[in-house]
């Protein structure tokens, strides 16, 4: 409760910036202010009925005002946790920013460019750019200043990477999400070649250490999932798959859960993570599907004419399409739910310690209120959240097993 | 309405849906076990695997609910 309270008072970058357009007089007295104007600016001020300037607001005059505009119309969209609040709740216009539950959601759950770690702090991750014009350009993330520099052409909007100009460009960063599966890969080869190491090492004695950990839950996903769907003929050729597939899912779940730098990346809540894992599954599947599998999906036996009409493209679609999309869907989904959950509950502290504004952090029994009401359900979800990764990643190497065994089974012909 | 709250009423429908299944599997996957404790391990292995299959249509409700609240 301690650690939520400090975080009310210590994390003002989540409190965002307000909509308005620069407008240097909100909060301060209600006279025309002696503003710097640039040679290119207009100002437009609004008067209220006393006659008093109320409101200024600056357009400027310079051609690529548009473009810039455009961009930062764009940006509403994707507003979420803005790293570059220069000091204790003030933007650089000057006011002061009210707290933006959408764009802190959405900027967790998304993929971006650098790991923001507290206030200014940030972690910049690699670019890897490629386009027709300038060639291959690489650099850190940092270069683009949390958003407010463009670099080289690009424009870096609170994690999401565009270009004003157009150009297409071929993306090949290192992202928060790619980092992640980078760092869960590397550290699962470290973790089973060492257990192989030690199984050649110690042959024939009882198994110490992270072998013992490891060999249990090898056991149960080579006996209980792999013998058991797919028979005791073939399953030795999918285990080392299914194994895989299981703490590569896994891994990537409990790093997802973990809330500060190796692991906030929210990886098997993106849906191409999860595109591709499911594709790899398809297409294991129907590589290994024997002459009966395709012959009961095309031309199912012992069924008249006019079904098979219907029955053929409904198995096609089935097997080919819907079995891996709601493996994609399935998995997709329960990961991002509960994040979306932890993440709500958690900017229910910043809701309750926000004054009338809605800036957050400026009530102090406010935030113990939410605190108190937020930090027990919070515990509770990451405790669900814990057995939900091992169970997705349980049923995703279930099915898999249970589609790779309903492909090579042999029937006895009757 | 606005999208929102129709996309709202669809995910509360759906997770209904999904309640109703998933309730009814371990009710009789309970009933089972009950009537038959050797089975147990076999029987909760089939429950945890259909109830995964119930709450993936049920997500697949929810991802339609969501882009209706993006949109």
């Amino acid at each position: 409760m301690l650690f939520c309270s400090t975080l009310t008072f210590a994390d003002k970058s989540y409190a965002q910036k307000t909509k308005t357009p620069l407008n240097h007089t909100q909060n301060y007295n209600k006279t025309a202010q002696p503003s710097l104007i640039a040679q290119n600016e207009r100002i437009k001020v609004d008067k209220n009925s006393r006659g008093v300037n109320i409101k200024q607001t600056r357009t400027s005059n310079e051609p690529n005002a548009t473009v810039n505009k455009a961009v930062k119309n764009n940006s509403k969209a994707h507003s979420s946790t803005h790293a570059a609040d220069k000091g204790y709740g003030n933007n650089e216009h000057g006011g002061e920013e009210k707290f933006d539950i959408k764009g802190l959601i959405f900027g967790h759950i998304m993929d971006s460019h650098d790991f923001h770690l507290w206030g200014d702090l940030a972690v910049p991750l690699p670019c890897i750019l490629y386009d027709k014009q300038n060639g291959l350009s690489v650099f850190m993330s940092s270069k683009f200043d949390h958003g407010h520099v463009d670099y080289k052409g690009y424009h870096y909007d609170h994690g999401a990477l565009s270009r004003p100009d157009g150009l297409k460009y071929w993306d090949f960063s290192i992202t928060k999400n790619v980092f992640a599966m980078l760092l869960v890969a590397t550290l699962l080869s470290i973790l089973f070649l060492s257990v192989a190491k030690a199984y050649r090492r110690r042959e024939g004695q009882a198994p110490k250490g992270v072998q013992a950990f490891i060999e249990p839950l090898f056991m149960f996903i080579r006996d209980d999932i792999a013998k058991e769907n797919i028979g005791e003929k073939k399953y030795e050729k999918f285990v080392p798959y299914l194994v895989a597939i299981f703490f590569f899912i896994l891994g990537l779940n409990l790093f997802g859960l973990i809330p500060i730098f190796p692991g906030s990346a929210n990886v098997t809540g993106n849906i191409a993570v999860t595109l591709v894992l499911a594709l790899i599954t398809a297409i294991v599947v129907n590589a290994s599907g024997t002459k009966d599998y395709w012959g009961h999906l095309i031309n199912m036996p012992g069924v008249p004419g006019f079904v098979k009409i219907v029955l053929t493209p409904i198995e096609l679609l089935g097997a080919l399409i819907i079995k891996p999309a709601s493996l994609m869907i399935r998995l997709f989904a329960n990961i991002t739910a509960g994040h979306i959950i932890i993440l709500s509950l958690v900017s229910l502290i910043f809701m309750f310690s926000s004054d009338a504004n809605g800036v957050a952090g400026k009530s102090f029994g406010g935030g113990l209120v939410g605190s108190a009401l937020a930090v027990p359900f919070v515990l509770f979800m990451n405790a669900i959240e814990l057995f939900v990764s091992f169970l997705q990643a349980y049923i995703f190497t279930t099915l898999s097993a249970l589609y790779i065994g309903q492909a090579v089974e042999e029937h006895e012909h009757h | 309405m606005t999208y929102v709250g129709l996309a709202a009423i669809g995910a509360g429908l759906a997770v209904l849906g999904a309640g109703l299944g998933i309730g009814m599997i371990g009710g009789r996957a309970m009933e089972g076990i009950a009537r038959q404790p050797e089975a147990g391990g076999d029987i909760r292995t089939t429950m945890i695997i259909a109830a995964a299959l119930v709450e993936g249509a049920a997500l697949f409700a929810i991802v339609v609910a969501l882009l209706g609240v993006l949109k």
